[in-house]
């Protein structure tokens, strides 16, 4: 479905990504692990056209979407959720909703409504209030939400447990696991999170200064003694954010 | 209240007055006198005085103020937000009021004059909102596309001799082109640097006006603009040859009132129409991508809207407002030059959209009354005038400091989802 190869960029004259290759396969759920500043959020950013690569291919299904302008890329299937949620906080929980829904047909909003409204009750029940009066973790569950009313084929998930409670984050990745698997939305998420993140995906790539470090299914690097020591002492069990 | 009034309260009300001081010792301190010897400076301590005093007192009354209000409305719930047919009884009251205000025994020739004046204002308010208001973007140079109107209208009209209503779409026209001129250099700008990019573009646009005189007249401007006529009938005294007046074609006597009061429901029809085009095109995708794009654009590009589209739009809609409000001033005045727009103007337009409340159609209205009628009204304060104006200002910040009117209502409810 996505395909990252040897994919360099950067901010300005400083690079920050030295050749990634990743693949995403339909279906799956893939996760990006690593520490602060290892690149993680850059490449998803890339992969969305915003910074544009400065070496490197990206295809989306077997079409190149290097170099396409962000807004067409979202049009081709790809929805992201960037980091800091970005939920527009004046409109309505509702209107967010509907903004998510800018590039579907508009006949199919109401169906697409009631769909994510089932994986997520809470914003039904707040469908009139201002998008910035929500909580930290309704403010993600809409931006998720808002993400799937496109009914993208593959959803771009950066750091979704960012700043949650531990419990609101077992639920977040509930749902997660659940989008995957009943609406069969393929899944790249980037998570600080390295316990959760692991055991949710199939298979999982860490990113070290730019680079994949490493890569294998969630269940191996869960079990790697190199990842415990370095992502998930301290972390494992609680969902507290682990550092290294 | 005595023991309210803690050290930090009379340290800044005392900070206040110093700066009151050092201010008022150069403007009110000294005054030139005629003396035997020439002119001689004399001081006046008092004026500073009463202005470091008056400053310090007041400081302090509104610090005062502000803690009670806080105490108080601690201990008060919040008060719900007003239902929504207030918003709507309140809307359909003022337009149904401004039907039938040149008929009020008190309205007089003068009054309709001055609600004409600020008809045009809070079209041009309501015109720029879909700029600042709704799409975010500051735009100091507004009045370049109300001068692109009415200088549209004037030169197509001199020159081709085409009446008001075939110029006026063409004004429109003109003036949305010059909108999307100004936006395709400033699309990857924001905020500040927005600002100062459309500030300069209003002055360009000024001078030259100012410099083209073959083609606008330069500083003298351009006199014996045609005034319009209603389906043909002419409101002069004297109707062209071959066309009957107004007062004719109803069997009345004629009266220059008839014009001043048909101006007055042409700019009511324009401002009206430019308020139904905002409220409903809020509601179409393309109004909403404008308010989530001040928003987050960074969120809009990634659900797929293309930026450039929806900042053009917006840019070329709110000019093309502000080209039909100049037309209609080049009719009414008959006369225009580069001195109607200059950047008080500019400030005038968004100093009333940004205290109504930035992005509400009501507020426009309130603060549109506001600032154009209230040194009107305080015309008999005579030199104090100006003074009472920015009073009204500072209060108006102070009590309400994000606009008059600033909530949002939704522009979807699920009743409504389809």
């Amino acid at each position: 479905m996505l395909r990252v190869e040897g994919l360099y960029s950067g901010y300005g004259r400083i690079e920050a990504l030295h050749g990634i290759d990743i693949d995403v396969r339909e279906g799956e759920i893939v996760a990006l692990i690593g520490a602060n500043g290892a690149g993680k959020t850059t490449l998803l950013m890339t992969i969305c056209g915003n910074p544009r690569a400065s070496a490197g291919r990206v295809t989306l299904a077997g079409e190149d979407i290097t170099g396409l302008p962000t807004h067409l890329i979202a049009r081709r299937g790809l929805a992201h959720s960037p980091e800091g949620r970005r939920i527009f906080p004046r409109m309505s929980v509702l209107e967010n909703l509907r903004m998510g829904a800018s590039i579907a047909d508009p006949r199919h909003f109401k169906d697409d409504l009631d769909r994510v409204l089932g994986l997520f009750p809470r914003l039904g029940e707040r469908l009139d209030q201002r998008g910035g009066t929500l909580s930290g973790g309704e403010q993600q569950m809409l931006a998720i939400g808002r993400a799937l009313m496109s009914r993208p084929r593959l959803l771009l998930l950066d750091e979704p447990s960012l700043g949650l409670a531990p419990l609101v984050v077992r639920q977040i990745f509930e749902i997660i696991a659940t989008i995957n698997r009943e609406q069969g939305v393929t899944v790249l998420l980037v998570e600080q999170n390295a316990f959760h993140a692991l055991s949710l995906a199939h298979r999982a790539h860490v990113m070290v200064t730019g680079r994949i470090a490493l890569s294998g299914s969630g269940a191996e690097l869960l079990n790697n003694p190199e990842i415990r020591a370095h992502y998930l002492d301290g972390g494992a069990g609680g969902g507290a954010v682990s550092t290294s | 209240m005595a023991a309210a009034l803690s050290p930090p309260l009379i340290r800044s009300a005392a900070l206040a007055a110093v700066v009151a001081a050092l201010l008022a010792l150069p403007l009110m301190g000294v005054r030139l006198v005629d003396s035997s010897s020439g002119l001689s400076l004399a001081g006046r301590p008092d004026l500073v005085a009463w202005a470091a005093g008056g400053v310090f007192c007041g400081r302090l009354l509104i610090d005062l103020f502000r803690r009670w209000i806080a105490d108080f409305s601690i201990r008060l719930p919040l008060p719900p937000p007003p239902p929504d047919w207030t918003r709507f009884a309140v809307g359909w009251g003022l337009a149904l009021f401004a039907l039938v205000l040149p008929f009020l025994p008190f309205a007089d020739r003068n009054l309709v004059d001055k609600a004409t004046m600020v008809l045009i204002y809070i079209m041009l308010g309501w015109g720029l909102n879909i700029v600042v208001g709704l799409a975010g973007l500051l735009d100091l140079g507004f009045v370049a596309f109300y001068a692109v109107g009415a200088y549209s209208y004037a030169l197509l009209s001199l020159t081709f001799g085409l009446s008001f209503w075939v110029c006026l779409p063409l004004a429109g026209l003109f003036a949305a082109v010059f909108g999307i001129a100004l936006g395709f250099p400033v699309l990857r700008l924001r905020g500040d640097y927005l600002a100062i990019v459309t500030l300069g573009f209003g002055e360009i646009i000024r001078i030259v006006l100012q410099n083209w005189q073959d083609l606008t007249g330069g500083p003298i401007g351009i006199s014996g603009i045609e005034r319009p006529s209603l389906f043909g009938l002419s409101f002069k005294a004297v109707p062209p040859e071959g066309q009957t007046s107004f007062a004719e074609f109803f069997g009345l006597d004629y009266s220059a009132d008839h014009r001043v009061i048909f101006l007055y429901f042409l700019i009511l029809i324009l401002a009206l129409a430019t308020n139904l085009f905002t409220l409903r095109i809020r509601r179409l995708p393309v109004g909403r991508a404008w308010e989530a794009l001040r928003e987050d654009e960074i969120a809009c590009r990634s659900l797929g809207i293309n930026p450039t589209t929806i900042k053009l739009s917006a840019f070329a809609l709110g000019a093309m407002f502000a080209g039909f409000a100049g037309s209609f001033f080049a009719t009414r005045q008959g006369f225009i030059s580069p001195e109607s727009f200059t950047f008080i103007e500019s400030a005038m337009i968004l100093a009333i959209v940004v205290l109504g409340g930035m992005g509400s159609q009501i507020g426009i209205v309130l603060a549109a009354l506001l600032l154009v009628g209230l040194p009107e009204w305080f015309r008999d304060l005579q030199m104090y005038r100006m003074l009472a104006f920015g009073a009204a200002m500072v209060l108006i910040m102070l009590w309400k400091p994000s606009g008059l009117l600033s909530s949002r209502a939704p522009t979807i409810r699920l009743g409504g989802r389809a």
